[in-house]
């Protein structure tokens, strides 16, 4: 038996999210643009799915776009905004995610400047730091909101303030907290938000963008009036779904969810710490999301870590960054202050809803002699 | 062996593709591992060939991982490389990337992961000494394909650890089972070149590797002193090398030395290749201690020489000095030279350079 603990990077479909794109791929396969019955089902399909996600973060049905995913939900607020504003400036740090980072340095290369606000050594923004920042030209402060590598979660609502204090939109990369932090978008500021379904048990190739209608409205793909002119191209109506119905789920399930996997999260970190020596929990844990620890063993290969625990029945992730195919030591956690080498001994135990307490002790009796086997091959 | 975790160095070509092939059908519980070595626009050591390892992992149903070494082997095997050139000498990266990095490297990971032995696509032998009982390196069964010249490094810890599945067989047999294990790499061309340079342009390479260090154009000088010519940097010739020198004798010239601290290519005609003595630094023996007494052997003093006689005497520094019985052609420094007893490889090192 598989034993998955990255969740940070994928999750498994819930089965009702799989009968729910099933009965979507053959009774709702009509064009949601079409006049007739059949694309009138279709539309329906979407639009129930739209409140889904609506409902889930505290927003309008209409203030969701649907898009492929959320690096194309980042696109389209970078590029999207950037394009709209007169503002050339944008003020970010120094932990996003590559579908926000590459946009911007993309956007650079057309002349837009970039600010990029380090963390400290927890991984925590200062919100002084992010407002001293902003400038009279800023048009937009985009900022991961729950990190994928480390899970440190920032005072969203602080940076929203400090932002609109200075009539500065907001995008948040909320991508890693949807699903697994009650977010009320309202309540944290978000003018832009961006999300996707795999990571909440939903299908890949479907995500979302909230746009709360207080910037210029962005467009990226052109090509037809879908999604009030936002994103061209007929709608991915079965992924829709399923990402709806993950929305609905995590809604419903969203506190005995966050009480069990950081339940299950605490207790792996209390056997690491108390059976592998020369550990460091990577991180701020006051906020950090409940199902997310990286760990650094010191002197250990995290790459070649990685590949014992697989061969063993455990997955879980580097921290590193996957650049096509191989591995280099995480830019994320080297913001952190880590060095190379403390980035290189890294991985990242994501939990997720279907793990369970003997799946955890099954990973506690594996890892000292792992550990002690890697560390002790110098590989 | 059945059952035992073996990892294979997967580079993505026919050879370890039906060596992992081979292990599986023993009853190996194989894990596949691309090692990525040079940059992505190299050729074997490249992420496409890691996809072709990973077609064939899919395809034999074992665990395939791609295991980034970029910066080791840039600094062991690269670098050395390009300063080797800019010395005056030929070096030969492909014996250090066998020791260092199919092995050393390899062998740690193996372990690492709880396998015990290291399996490659090498065409060479693991034997077993009968009165030692420590293992020997041997030549493959077919000659025309035989690797075991740039095996010479291995020592006795990797080879107890070391399995070359395809010792036994053909180059034209490894084809005829991959193609009819459907393997998906079972008509890849053979790589040529060096990996990390895919266009054959060694001098192109070192000047990349070490832009400040080129030095630039420098003369062509004959036995007397003569300067015949000029030319574009020592690190772009080898000692024997005739083509591309721009000058003509009356009969043909070839490289005879390269004197890097002067920049200058030296040329004599044929004859003065010819040596009958030469010495090797740092010798590796297979049998992991120096013989105590001078020995014959048959010695390759290049990929494809077919041996020549010499008799060899290891010295005190860890070297040894080479006494052939016919004079050879074009002792270059650098390049391995490789001692042989029939098929077994006793050891090896890099040709010094001759005392000018």
């Amino acid at each position: 038996m598989r034993i998955y603990l990255d969740h940070n990077a994928t999750t498994p479909p819930r089965p009702e999210v799989v009968e729910g794109m099933a009965t979507a791929l053959r009774e709702r396969w009509g064009n949601p643009s079409s006049t007739h019955a059949e694309g009138a089902h279709a539309r329906a399909a979407l639009e129930r799915a739209r409140e889904q996600v609506a409902g889930l973060l505290g927003v309008a049905a209409r203030e969701v776009i649907f898009t492929s995913g959320a690096t194309e939900a980042n696109n389209l607020a970078l590029h999207g905004v950037l394009a709209a504003s007169p503002g050339r400036h944008v003020v970010t740090t120094t932990i996003e995610h590559p579908s926000v980072e590459e946009p911007l340095c993309a956007l650079e290369e057309q002349g837009v400047r970039v600010t990029r606000v380090p963390v400290d050594a927890a991984g925590r923004l200062d919100p002084e730091a992010v407002a001293a920042a902003l400038r009279d030209d800023t048009a937009l402060l985009s900022v991961i909101l729950a990190n994928n590598e480390t899970g440190v979660v920032q005072d969203a609502a602080k940076l929203a303030e400090a932002a609109h204090a200075r009539g500065v939109p907001v995008h948040f990369d909320a991508t890693q907290a949807v699903g697994k932090l009650p977010l009320d978008a309202v309540a944290l500021g978000a003018d832009l938000l961006s999300g996707t379904a795999h990571k909440l048990n939903g299908p890949k190739g479907a995500g979302f963008l909230l746009d709360r209608g207080r910037v210029p409205r962005p467009a990226l793909l052109r090509g037809g009036p879908q999604e009030r002119r936002r994103r061209g191209g007929t709608e991915n109506v079965a992924g829709v779904v399923g990402l709806g119905l993950a929305c609905a789920l995590a809604h419903a399930e969203l506190e005995p969810r966050r009480r069990h996997v950081s339940a299950l999260r605490d207790a792996l970190w209390a056997g690491i710490a108390a059976r592998v020596p020369r550990v460091r929990r990577n991180g701020d844990p006051a906020h950090t999301l409940p199902n997310t620890l990286s760990v650094e063993f010191e002197g250990a290969n995290g790459e070649v870590l990685l590949e014992a625990l697989d061969l063993e029945g455990v997955a879980v992730s580097a921290g590193a960054a996957c650049h096509s195919g191989s591995i280099e030591p995480s830019s994320v956690l080297r913001a952190l202050g880590r060095t190379r080498e403390q980035a290189r001994g890294t991985l990242r135990f994501s939990v997720g809803p279907s793990n369970t307490a003997a799946e955890i002790e099954r990973v506690l009796e594996l890892l000292p002699e792992l550990v002690a086997r890697v560390r002790e091959a110098g590989a | 062996m059945s059952g035992a975790r073996v990892v294979v160095g997967m580079s993505g070509g026919v050879d370890s593709s039906l060596a992992a092939a081979l292990l599986v059908e023993q009853g190996c519980e194989v894990i596949g591992v691309t090692m990525h070595l040079a940059g992505g626009s190299s050729r074997c050591c490249s992420l496409d060939d890691a996809d072709d390892a990973r077609r064939v992992a899919e395809q034999l149903g074992i665990r395939f991982f791609v295991a980034n070494y970029t910066r080791e082997f840039r600094a062991e095997v690269m670098l050395p490389f390009a300063d080797a050139y800019l010395a005056g000498r030929t070096p030969l990266p492909c014996a250090t990337c066998n020791s260092r990095f199919k092995f050393d490297h390899l062998l740690a990971r193996a372990r690492a992961l709880g396998a015990e032995q290291v399996a490659t696509g090498h065409y060479a032998r693991v034997g077993r000494d009968a009165e030692s009982g420590r293992p020997t390196l041997r030549a493959a069964r077919d000659r025309a394909k035989d690797q075991s010249y740039f095996l010479f490094g291995l020592g006795p810890a990797q080879l107890e650890r070391a399995r070359f599945p395809l010792g036994e067989l053909s180059k034209d047999e490894v084809r005829a089972r991959a193609r009819a294990l459907g393997l998906a790499t079972a008509d890849k061309p053979e790589s040529q070149e060096l990996c990390f340079v895919p266009d054959g342009d060694t001098g192109a390479a070192v000047e990349r590797l070490r832009p400040e260090r080129a030095p630039g154009p420098g003369e062509i000088v004959d036995e007397a002193g003569r300067v015949l010519g000029r030319h574009a940097g020592v690190h772009r010739f080898t000692v024997g090398q005739r083509r591309g020198l721009g000058v003509s004798g009356t009969a043909p010239l070839y490289v005879t030395a390269l004197d890097a601290a002067r920049n200058r290519v030296l040329v004599a005609e044929r004859r003065g290749l010819d040596a009958r003595s030469g010495r090797v630094e740092r010798v590796s023996w297979v049998s992991g201690a120096a013989p105590s007494a001078p020995f014959r052997a048959s010695v390759r003093i290049r990929y494809r020489h077919e041996g020549a006689e010499a008799l060899v005497t290891p010295s005190a520094d860890g070297g040894a000095e080479l006494a052939f019985r016919e004079p050879v052609r074009a002792l270059a420094p650098g390049q391995a030279a490789v001692f042989y007893r029939g098929d077994e490889v006793l050891g090896g090192g890099p040709l010094a350079g001759r005392a000018a």
